[in-house]
């Protein structure tokens, strides 16, 4: 089965090459050839995470073979939260370019378009398949530079300028990254990721080991916008295209921000509590501050994006409350709980997230607005557009019994056991203004006084419709995670895969 | 060590210059400075005093001191990296004088809020 790891990097870039070359000359095979790949790699990643189990793949690029124990060359190493992460990432993916057969019209050069997308599914999945902490950069660098590439793609003022703001300060936070794996390997001699581990767990904590950490924590936090570092996100997002929204904000925050994060943090250094708490107090702030910062946006893509920030806040506030009990030795099993409503959280997130933002797109697509004042009515005239959103907006809200509310709930239950009773207060707090933000969406856009287009608007075409019909079924049906013979199934194993090495 | 510390230097005003600056094209230079100090940075990582090229010349004979060849070879990559970001910022920089007719960025602010 480990052979399998590498299709899921080579086969989207190969495509990629494909649909540059031959896209202009074959129409509309780029359309229909690219959700079928991703719906191929979304099918064998669900076929891997149903076989993998509690198991660790590993597969040596070029046939490299360790020496004296001593690894050469790159190893491709898949866990569960790997395989997690691969099935988000491609299913996401398949619902996105599903999505763009009907949006991508507006564009010219749509064969562009693709070939970028399947350059950044690309990235994100060597991000979550690589083993090595260079080769991780180098993915990394790949999936951001596409997202840059399709932030400016619609060439008007505000994208230009949102993607030059986010590429100085998405450069400057590989830059700091790329710096922390230069002192991580001047400080270890390897690049390894089980090897670092094992060096650094059997040596004392040295001064340039702690400073690789700070630089990897400034570098990803920028990644993944977390509060002090969030100002490109607002703008890059809702720049972007609605489709390429969906995967900024649902997967690409999360492939190349949270997921790497929780991977250094958790699997390769020995983790320190001051560390665990710094992590939790980003957390927090970026729940905080994201949620009140959205409050005041008309632009529905804005203010899903700063939402966004504050849904990321929850992932990473739990996921640190989940190390620093680890770090004291405290309650293992309340440990593992928070972890595993931070992974819980992470999926639902990229599943109502995307529907959300590809609402929007549907929306921006018939009015072409996306200012909140210049909606109303809608609800008659685009049925499904509406109803999907309404699930979204509740499930993002916690609602029972949509997904969020029990990811929520878990978050919750996990901060008063642990005894952060602040922490659990601030949670209720921030869910009931994010309740507040999406009914003032509802208010303004599907109800409440109709505008002069909400008669005459028809709903958007099939495979928009489509699309969002099934991210809202998958966003009902995430919520049955919560029991325990899916969460063992699904979830647990990501979870041990990232406590495992921190016992 | 002296050096590892102006190449920290280096990387603090390239870094500075990012923060301070106000033309799209310096933003650009400093970022590029800041890629230039890394790249030092590694090529002091795998400097060894007095070694040699890591290339076996005859059967066996290994040199006794040879530099680390790995950092090398990273930061070859991490230049193509480097040289594509470079390229679609330039690009993007060139999109937005058309646009906006000027370089300043205190200029450019469709986007607020």
């Amino acid at each position: 089965m480990e052979a399998l790891l590498p299709l899921f990097v080579v086969i989207p870039l190969g495509f990629a090459f494909i649909t540059a070359l031959l896209g202009r000359y074959i129409p509309l095979f780029h359309r229909i050839a690219i959700p079928l790949v991703f719906l191929f790699l979304s099918v064998l990643s669900v076929w891997m995470m149903a076989n993998l189990r509690e198991t660790v793949l590993t597969y040596m690029v070029g046939g490299w073979e360790p020496v004296n124990g001593i690894p050469v060359g790159i190893h491709l190493s898949a866990d569960g939260f790997s395989v997690l992460l691969l099935v988000i990432i491609n299913s996401l993916a398949f619902l996105s370019a599903f999505y763009s057969y009907a949006y991508i019209e507006q564009y010219t050069s749509g064969h562009y378009f693709y070939a970028l997308f399947c350059l950044m599914v690309a990235g994100m999945n060597g991000v979550a398949v690589t083993g090595d902490i260079f080769n991780l950069y180098v993915f990394l660098e790949i999936a951001a530079i596409a997202s840059y590439a399709l932030v400016a793609f619609g060439i008007k003022k505000e994208e230009l300028e949102a993607s030059f703001k986010y590429q100085v300060l998405g450069g400057i936070g590989s830059l700091f990254i790329l710096f922390g794996i230069g002192v991580l390997y001047w400080a270890t001699g390897t690049l390894n990721m089980a090897d670092i581990h094992k060096i650094i767990g059997s040596t004392a904590v040295s001064p340039g080991i702690v400073f690789a950490g700070v630089l990897l924590l400034a570098g990803f936090g920028i990644k993944s916008a977390m509060v002090p570092f969030h100002s490109w996100l607002p703008d890059a997002h809702s720049s972007a295209p609605s489709p390429i929204s969906a995967m900024l904000s649902g997967v690409l925050i999360k492939s190349i921000g949270i997921y790497c994060l929780l991977r250094f943090f958790f699997n390769i250094f020995t983790a320190s509590s001051q560390v665990a708490y710094v992590i939790t107090t980003l957390g927090v702030a970026s729940m905080v501050i994201g949620a009140f910062l959205a409050i005041y946006q008309w632009d529905i893509k804005r203010l899903l994006a700063y939402s966004s920030i504050s849904q990321i806040g929850y992932v990473v506030m739990s996921a640190g409350i989940g190390l620093i009990l680890l770090c004291n030795h405290g309650d293992i099993h309340v440990a593992a709980l928070a972890i595993f409503g931070g992974i819980y959280h992470l999926m639902n997130h990229a599943f109502f997230k995307g529907l959300l933002f590809l609402n929007a797109g549907s929306l921006e697509y018939r009015l072409k607005t996306r200012n909140l004042l210049k909606m109303g009515g809608l609800a008659s005239s685009m049925p499904v557009t509406s109803s999907t959103s309404l699930v979204a907006s509740m499930a993002i809200a916690g609602i029972p019994p949509f997904n969020g509310f029990f990811s929520k709930l878990v978050i919750i239950v996990a901060a008063v056991k642990s005894g952060f009773y602040g922490l659990a207060i601030i949670a209720v707090i921030v869910s009931i203004i994010t309740l507040s933000l999406f009914l003032k969406f509802q208010r303004y856009a599907f109800y409440g006084k109709p505008s002069e287009s909400a008669t005459t608007e028809k709903d958007v075409p099939f495979s928009m419709e489509g699309t969002m019909i099934l991210l809202a079924v998958c966003c009902l049906l995430l919520s049955l995670l919560i029991f325990p013979f899916f969460r063992n199934l699904i979830l647990m194993p990501a979870v041990h895969a990232l406590m495992n090495a921190t016992i | 060590m002296v050096l590892f510390i102006m190449c920290f230097i280096l990387f603090l005003v390239g870094l500075y210059g990012v923060i301070t600056r106000r033309n799209l094209i310096k933003i650009i230079i400093a970022l590029s400075i800041m890629e230039y100090s890394l790249n030092l940075f590694f090529i002091l990582i795998g400097y060894r005093k007095g070694g040699e090229i890591p290339i076996l010349k005859d059967a066996g004979a290994v040199p006794p001191v040879v530099v680390d060849p790995l950092p090398q070879a990273m930061i070859l990559t991490a230049i193509v990296i480097g040289l594509a970001t470079t390229a679609l910022l330039l690009a993007i920089a060139i999109r937005l004088y058309r646009k906006y007719k000027t370089f300043d960025v205190s200029g450019i602010n469709a986007l607020k809020g």
